[in-house]
């Protein structure tokens, strides 16, 4: 079963500026695991160091939100679709440090 | 400090339109969801924009032009060049003014019709709640999370609706939170994300139109909900990719144990946001490290005294091509596994653009075990300011 995994903008920098990655998963924390499998520095964006996915971000299967599903267990389905929202707050000044 | 544009709203609500604003607002009156009734809603609406930047720039122009018939503007920066890529409200002889009474200016010349206030402060959890009292709808146009944090929670306590926008990049978010029925930023980001893991540094930045689209997109739910017209963006997460050009939505719910909104708040007044988000203030976000430095002067006179000196530019490529110093680069992102690029008996001096992404490299370097290692102080910024001001600043 395929599932695309969409990578935000500020996480692509992590993620060899790809925006998606597919991968054969059955649940949701399968894909994601198999996306930090592939690109490593990912993982500490993703997950705190116990392994919980971190408060900030979001995960969201096809347009459900994944709190309100079964988690990291929710069953994904060929052609889902799994999206990772960050916090962003820019609004005026973005600035390079 | 706030400086007002008359005339001045009545307490009364106003019945009617005068023959110039039947004018002027002739194309949304010949429209039905519109007409008299729905021009006259406009006129009696009162909205508080935070921030007049790039997110406050299309929503000033268009509630502005639209008649909303009283704006407050909340920003306490000031005009800078760099802000003029896509803060379109302002204009090169804006630079150096007051944000906030540089918009006024601008938006009581497009319409001079409503109340516009300059409110020339930093919002705060002392002032917010005074603040937003006398207004009908909060949009939230600011750029960090404390403030995102802040506006939230003074618009669940006050009961206001929240028009909320952020962009990225090319990316952009808009929803409306603070709705009875819907649910607020802190049930989407119950916790702001620690400062460091925040993508900031090299991958900063914003495409100029970004902010038009999504601060245009405020704007019409800022309308929307005025007129009561239509499906607002309520539940919903609109999700935009300018590269892609592609809108998306993602469902979002109300968080029944959320802090703020939830059944039971726990949270019943405004708390310090700075320290909720572990950041103190916004100016001059000095190194989170404390490493060796070097002043730009005293890196001058060595370098012309003939040390052996290796420059190490951790920035990115597209950086190095605005300027650069002449030194090695290698982007702090691969700095780990480039690091064999590195002879660590020679004395290395490790720079960016403001010392900030430079001061994590030499932490990194230092604990990989290289001694002889400096930090630009103030990175190229202060070069150019201390040492030669041909190299530009960005």
């Amino acid at each position: 079963m395929s599932v695309k995994v969409m990578i935000p903008t500020p996480l692509r920098v992590y993620a060899g500026k790809r925006d998606s990655a597919e991968f054969s998963a059955a649940t949701v924390g399968e894909a994601l695991s198999g996306l930090t499998n592939q690109f490593a520095e990912l993982r500490k964006h993703l997950y705190t160091e116990d392994g919980k996915l971190r408060a900030f971000v979001n995960v969201y299967l096809n347009d459900e939100d994944i709190r309100y599903l079964a988690k990291e267990s929710t069953p994904t389905k060929d052609g889902d679709t799994i999206s990772i929202i960050p916090s962003i707050a820019g609004g005026s000044s973005e600035t390079a440090d | 400090m706030a400086t007002t544009t008359q005339p001045q709203a009545g307490t009364k609500p106003a019945t009617s339109l005068t023959n110039e604003e039947i004018l002027r607002y002739s194309r949304h009156l010949i429209m039905p969801e519109v007409g008299m009734e729905g021009q006259l809603k406009l006129k009696n609406a009162k909205v508080l924009l935070i921030g007049t930047g790039g997110l406050g720039a299309p929503l000033g122009l268009y509630l502005a032009a639209a008649g909303v018939g009283r704006l407050g503007l909340v920003d306490f920066d000031v005009v800078d060049f760099t802000n003029l890529q896509r803060q379109v409200t302002f204009g090169t002889s804006d630079v150096g003014k007051p944000k906030s009474e540089a918009a006024r200016e601008r938006l009581s010349n497009l319409n001079p019709n409503i109340q516009i206030e300059a409110l020339e402060t930093k919002l705060t959890g002392e002032n917010a709640l005074n603040l937003f009292k006398d207004f009908d709808i909060i949009v939230d146009g600011t750029d960090n999370f404390p403030t995102r944090y802040l506006v939230n929670d003074a618009c669940i306590l006050l009961g206001k609706p929240n028009v909320y926008g952020s962009i990225f990049r090319f990316e952009g978010q808009a929803t409306v939170f603070g709705m009875p029925e819907g649910p607020c930023y802190r049930c989407l980001y119950p916790e702001p994300p620690p400062p460091g893991l925040v993508p900031s540094c090299a991958e900063g930045g914003v495409l100029g139109v970004l902010p038009g689209i999504v601060g245009s997109i405020q704007a019409m739910e800022t309308i929307k909900l005025i007129l009561g017209a239509g499906e607002n963006l309520v539940g919903r997460l609109l999700l935009f990719d300018a590269l892609a050009m592609k809108f998306r939505e993602l469902k979002l719910r109300k968080n029944p144990n959320c802090p703020m909104c939830g059944e039971h708040r726990t949270i019943n007044k405004l708390i310090d946001y700075y320290e909720f988000c572990g950041v103190r203030g916004e100016e001059a976000p000095g190194p989170d490290v404390q490493v060796p430095e070097i002043s730009p002067r005293e890196l001058k006179s060595r370098l012309d005294r003939g040390d052996d000196l290796f420059i190490l530019d951790v920035r990115e490529p597209h950086e190095f091509q605005i300027c650069n110093l002449k030194g090695h680069l290698i982007p702090l992102g691969e700095l780990p596994r480039r690091v064999r690029e590195l002879d660590s008996s020679r004395e290395i001096v490790a720079h960016c653009r403001s010392g900030k992404r430079s001061a994590e490299a030499v932490d990194f370097l230092r604990k990989a075990g290289f001694r002889k290692i400096l930090n630009l102080k103030g990175g190229i910024l202060a070069w150019s300011d201390e040492v030669d001001p041909s190299v530009p600043k960005y």
